[in-house]
């Protein structure tokens, strides 16, 4: 019985090792230890045998059943890993072809640098204002102490509408009109928008652009502030080793006027394409508000101060993408447009 | 302005500084040089040459083959192809290895068979502007005086060893459109003097007077009139080096009366005209007003009809000039004259302007009239030029000038304290660093009780008041040494208005949505000002627009946004979606316009293009209206569609958007007319007033307890007549359906051909819930009987 035991269980344990599958495996567990198995059988035939050595051989059966059962199950283990391996295998995808696309449009590159001038100052307490694109010749002339008949009115022509009023020319008489409104209390603005000149559209003229100006009114502003901020304004916007130069100019609503360049932002000044080899590159305008301007919008010229700046989207997106064409602008063609679509920071 | 530093050199002391470098330091002190031109552009073997012979090519009629003598190497045979080629000239000669302007090489070369050593130049081979060649070479070589030296350089011999600083001028400073003016700014920079030019000639016996009149009738737009007489002049070519400062000048030469009045001009900065004598026949100048519709054929040959504010010089019965801004044909200096008629005058600026304006005409002297001549220059400016013709034409300058003098020409004095300056600067220059600068500039200053008191020039009118004293300073000083701070003011929050804040959300909403945004043009034509308009108004028009296409202001944003669809859809970019925000303009009884800010979008192509996947959805209504009322949500505001029809919309496809019983924006598909116009497939627009939107104040945000109990639903499908819109049937269902009522949705529309003709099956989910306890079933069964009889009764038929 002993003999015949061992023969089942290296006939069990060959079984289980050739068992292809969990299938297979599982017949092997009911022909061997099922309630009709061949070691349940020999269990039954227990009695038969004498009481003396029912012990001896009742271990030796658990023995083999232990033995049987243990392989049983570490076999059981591979063949169930084997089974994944062969189901995730046949699941196998081609992880190169495109994903699913996620549609997402994305902001006019001039509303881009819009709002990055925006935000930098509105952080420093700036407030936006805006105002009417079809403008009166008051606000877009006069009360900039451009009277009619002004040689620098000639430095921008425009489009009238009647004699009076005429499409806004700069952002400016979004200035007077705020001065107006604040009747000589203190200001903090800019003031973003489309402006039009009379000009034949080309690569580097546009009938219609956008200006943003800025403008602040208090007490002891000074030419230094101005400075200051245009410094600020300079590192934020090209990049923390950016210097600033001032350069004398003329602006009818500013005296004194400048013109500021900032040192090339591509060859840091050594002299390029950008820079036109001279290592600067000229951002915007400024100066300090005309007597004759405050006086003109109710404001104490000897008590109240104040600087202003303006400057062209355009220009800035053209130098800082390298767009060569100011037309793109308002072409508005995808292959265009849908490049401003990733942050730069 | 254009500088000739050599010519500048005659009046100021550059201090052997390279051109660039004095270009810089005069951009940096306040006068921009836009450009640094070298008038030799590194020309070398250019000499001098005589042409002993000249004979026709045998084989080319054209050319003629010279032996010319260029000096140390004899006689060189050159062929030359221009037609004033003559033997006996001084011509300008391009030897073998001679590098001219624009990288032409020369070297030997045959032409038709014979030897060509050279070439023989025009001055455009020389690098200068054809406008600006005398008419006599214009078309030909250049010839040289004859006095020229053979085989000497050209170069140096004739100034083109020159630099040229092109100066781009503020309107402020028409002090520097004068060589002098220019040598005065230099002079401050460099902190050197002024030498002023010489004005010495013999005075005939005969005075002046006894040969011309004058009267002034129009004293205030002509306070100061000075006239020279010079007789016996020989009017001929100008010497070369008078020709070449003019041409470095950019002024094209015609003859030595007329260049010196030109180059007096560019001297002093001063307009001066010549006048031939004998063709004024009447020994008479008046000056008035021209009267309605006289008129005068000027210098240029066009015939110009002139009215009561244009400022004329007459010989006392007709116009001879229009003054200040171009002389007239009547009595133009020519070769024959022999007795001329100087003027230098001040006239007004406005009166300048507006003659200018009026026949589109301006030169030289009108552009510094305009501005505003220096009043004491004008009888200087007389002297000089009589001196000059004397010189070179060899005249008599009658004794004595006839001038009309009633100008005011004052020196304007401004007083200021040192201590406003550095407030204003927000810097400390000292005192004598103040008085070391207007000292610079040639301001006489007087300083007394701290301040500083300053006589400014005439020729800088520019300088009025303090602030206009603190840019001299400050410029002078350097820009440089303006300390960098912020301004110390009230520290206020900045930011943006609820109005800004919402246009940003709406931008971030529609560009999530997958739009891109696009700008458009304000100015649009005629025919698309109104399409699609949401209001209607009279169309505002340029008073002088630069063309049809760009004359109106846009009552819609569509129309361009569209071309810009057909711009890429033309490019082969099927799939195009577009807004764009912006003002459109509306007439009102105001003198402004309403301005309103709109919001549109185009869209054509496919909305969802996962192709491998085999996903495709084109854009339609639909896409569009789901984006519309995300908006809505997002901004908290409630909108509705009511069906409705626009020209060049679809009118089975079309909707207004209302809200709060207002119409304010229009959703549709295009027309098929017109997207065929257009050439455009299936594209789907919006136009909507985003101003009233934005005006709108939100609710509180306020949050509703997340449902603690199930909701149930049920679905019902409905047979409906076509025409009943699923609009209606929805609101029945809420109608009926009471509180417990949460949600009603369509999930299927059927309209095939399963159903009966004229029929079509529309499927709802009904939700319905109770935030206060879990619903039983009866309690459901009871409202939703209610619905469904509700929906019989209008005549929707319950489908099983």
């Amino acid at each position: 019985m002993e003999a015949q035991l061992q023969a089942l269980k290296t006939e069990a344990l060959e079984k289980i090792a050739s068992a292809a599958n969990v299938k297979e495996l599982n017949d092997v567990r009911v022909a061997y230890l099922g309630k009709k198995g061949p070691i349940t059988d020999l269990l039954k035939g227990m009695g038969k045998l004498p009481a003396e050595e029912r012990p001896k051989m009742g271990a030796l059966v658990n023995v083999v059943r232990e033995e049987v059962t243990t392989s049983l199950e570490e076999r059981m283990v591979i063949l169930e890993e084997e089974a994944i391996n062969l189901k995730l295998q046949s699941e196998t995808i081609d992880i190169t072809l495109p994903g699913r696309p996620v549609r997402t449009g994305n902001p006019h590159p001039l509303t881009r640098v819009i709002e990055e001038i925006e935000d930098l100052f509105v952080s420093m307490g700036y407030e936006i204002a805006e105002g009417p694109e079809v403008e009166k010749d008051y606000y877009n002339f006069e009360a900039l102490n451009l009277p009619k008949g002004h040689p620098a009115r000639d430095m921008q022509d425009s489009f009238y509408i009647t004699e009076d009023i005429l499409l806004r020319t700069h952002t400016s008489p979004v200035q007077a009109r705020t001065m107006e409104a604040k009747g000589g209390e203190p200001i903090k603005i800019i003031c973003p928008g489309k402006v039009y000149r009379r000009d034949n559209d080309d690569a580097t003229h546009s009938h219609q652009f956008t200006q943003i100006e800025g403008l602040v009114i208090g007490e002891d502003i000074r030419m230094s502030d101005l400075k200051g901020t245009l410094s600020v304004f300079a590192k934020k916007m090209f990049g923390d080793d950016r210097e600033i130069r001032l350069r004398p100019s003329f602006f009818p609503f500013t005296e004194p006027s400048v013109e500021m360049d900032i040192s090339c932002f591509k060859c840091g000044g050594s002299g390029c394409n950008v820079c036109k080899k001279t290592g600067w590159i000229e951002i915007l305008g400024a100066g300090m508000v005309h007597p004759n301007v405050l006086e003109m919008a109710g404001y104490d010229s000897k008590r109240l101060t104040g600087f202003a700046f303006g400057m062209g989207p355009e220009r800035i997106a053209m130098l800082k993408y390298g767009v060569e064409d100011i037309r793109h602008f308002y072409t508005n063609d995808v292959r265009f447009l849908s490049q401003f679509q990733r942050t730069e920071v | 302005m254009l500088v000739s530093i050599k010519w500048l050199k005659e009046y100021v002391n550059t201090q052997e500084l390279d051109p660039a470098e004095l270009g810089e330091k005069i951009t940096r002190s306040g006068i921009e040089v836009d450009a640094v031109i070298d008038r030799s552009h590194g020309m070398t073997n250019v000499v001098v040459g005589y042409v002993e012979s000249c004979e026709k090519h045998k084989e080319a009629d054209k050319l003629s083959i010279c032996q010319v003598n260029v000096g140390e190497d004899g006689i060189e045979q050159i062929i030359c192809g221009a037609p004033n080629i003559a033997a006996g000239q001084k011509v300008i000669v391009a030897r073998p290895g001679a590098k001219l302007p624009g990288g032409v090489k020369i070297k030997k070369a045959k032409l038709r068979g014979e030897v060509s050593n050279g070439m023989i130049c025009s001055l455009q081979e020389l690098g200068i502007e054809g406008k600006l060649v005398p008419k006599a070479y214009a078309e030909g070589i250049y010839v040289l005086p004859e006095n020229a030296e053979i085989g000497s350089d050209v170069v140096t011999n004739f100034d083109l060893d020159d630099t040229v600083l092109e100066l781009g001028l503020t309107p402020n400073r028409a002090d520097a459109m004068s060589m002098l003016g220019v040598a005065y700014e230099v002079g401050a920079i460099l902190s050197e003097e002024v030498k002023l030019p010489e004005a010495t000639y013999t005075e005939a016996a005969d005075t002046a007077a006894s040969m011309l009149t004058l009267n002034i009738d129009a004293p205030e737009a002509n306070p100061l009139y000075v006239a020279k007489v010079i007789r016996n002049i020989e009017v001929k070519e100008s010497p070369m080096w008078l020709q070449q400062r003019l041409m470095a000048a950019g002024v094209r030469p015609h003859n030595n009366v007329v260049d010196v009045t030109n180059f007096v001009l560019m001297e002093y900065g001063q307009p001066l005209h010549a006048f031939d004598y004998d063709s004024l026949k009447t020994g008479n100048i008046t000056v008035r007003h021209a009267k309605q519709d006289e008129l005068i054929t000027t210098l240029d040959d066009a015939e110009r009809k002139l009215s009561p504010h244009h400022l004329v010089i007459t010989n006392g019965e007709e116009p001879v000039a229009l003054a200040g801004v171009m002389g007239g044909a009547n009595s133009e200096v020519s070769d024959s004259t022999t007795t001329i008629v100087i003027e230098s005058a001040y006239f007004a600026s406005g009166s300048i302007r507006q003659t200018s304006k009026d026949h589109g005409l301006r030169s030289d002297a009108s552009s510094r009239y305009e501005k505003g001549v220096d009043p004491n220059r004008v009888i200087p400016a007389a002297e000089r030029a009589a001196s000059l013709i004397a010189e070179l034409a060899g005249g008599e300058v009658l004794a004595g000038s006839i001038i009309f003098d009633e100008l005011e020409r004052e020196e304007k004095i401004v007083k200021v304290s040192p201590d406003f300056i550095n407030t204003r600067l927000g810097m400390k220059i000292p005192f004598e660093d103040m008085l070391e600068i207007l000292e610079r500039l040639k301001f006489k200053t007087e300083a007394a009780n701290n301040q500083l008191i300053i006589s400014v020039p005439t020729r800088r009118q520019d300088i009025q008041i303090e602030e206009d004293v603190v840019e001299e300073i400050a410029r002078l000083y350097g820009y440089d040494e303006i300390p960098a701070t912020l301004p110390q003011t009230e520290a206020r929050p900045g930011g943006l208005t609820p109005y800004q804040a919402k246009r940003r959300m709406v931008r971030h909403f529609l560009e999530g949505a997958g739009l891109l945004q696009a700008t458009t043009y304000s100015l649009t034509s005629e025919k698309s000002a109104k399409q699609f308009a949401l209001t209607e108004t009279d169309t505002t028009r340029l008073l002088m627009p630069m063309s049809e296409e760009r004359s109106i202001l846009r009552q819609s944003l569509l129309p361009h946004l569209l071309d810009s669809v057909t711009h890429n859809t033309a490019r082969r970019i099927d799939s195009v979606a577009l807004y764009e925000t912006g003002a459109v303009f509306l007439k009102t009884e105001d003198e402004l316009l309403n301005e309103e800010e709109h919001l549109a979008i185009a869209m054509t192509g496919l909305w969802l293009d996962n192709s491998w996947q085999g996903e495709k959805k084109p854009v339609d209504f639909f896409v569009l209206k789901g984006i519309v009322e995300g908006l809505g949500e997002k901004l908290g505001v409630e909108l509705s569609f009511e069906r409705g029809q626009m020209d060049d919309l679809h009118p089975g496809r079309t909707a207004f958007i209302i809200h709060d019983g207002q119409r304010i924006g229009v959703i549709g598909q295009l027309h098929p007319t017109e997207q065929k116009e257009r050439d455009l497939k299936t594209t789907v627009v919006l136009e909507l007033n985003l101003a009233e939107l934005l005006n709108l104040a939100a609710d509180p945000l306020l949050y509703t307890p997340v449902p603690r109990y199930p909701s149930i639903t049920r679905d019902v499908a409905l047979v409906l007549s076509k025409i009943v819109e699923a609009g209606t049937i929805e609101k029945v269902i809420r109608g009926a359906g009471g509180k417990l009522l949460k949600d009603v949705r369509v999930f299927d529309l059927y309209e095939g051909d399963k159903m009966e003709a004229g029929k079509k099956s529309v499927a709802f989910t009904l939700t319905y819930f109770d935030p206060e306890k879990t619903l039983t079933d009866e309690e459901v069964v009871a409202v939703h009987d209610k619905v469904l009889k509700a929906l019989t009764e209008v005549g929707a038929e319950l489908r099983s």
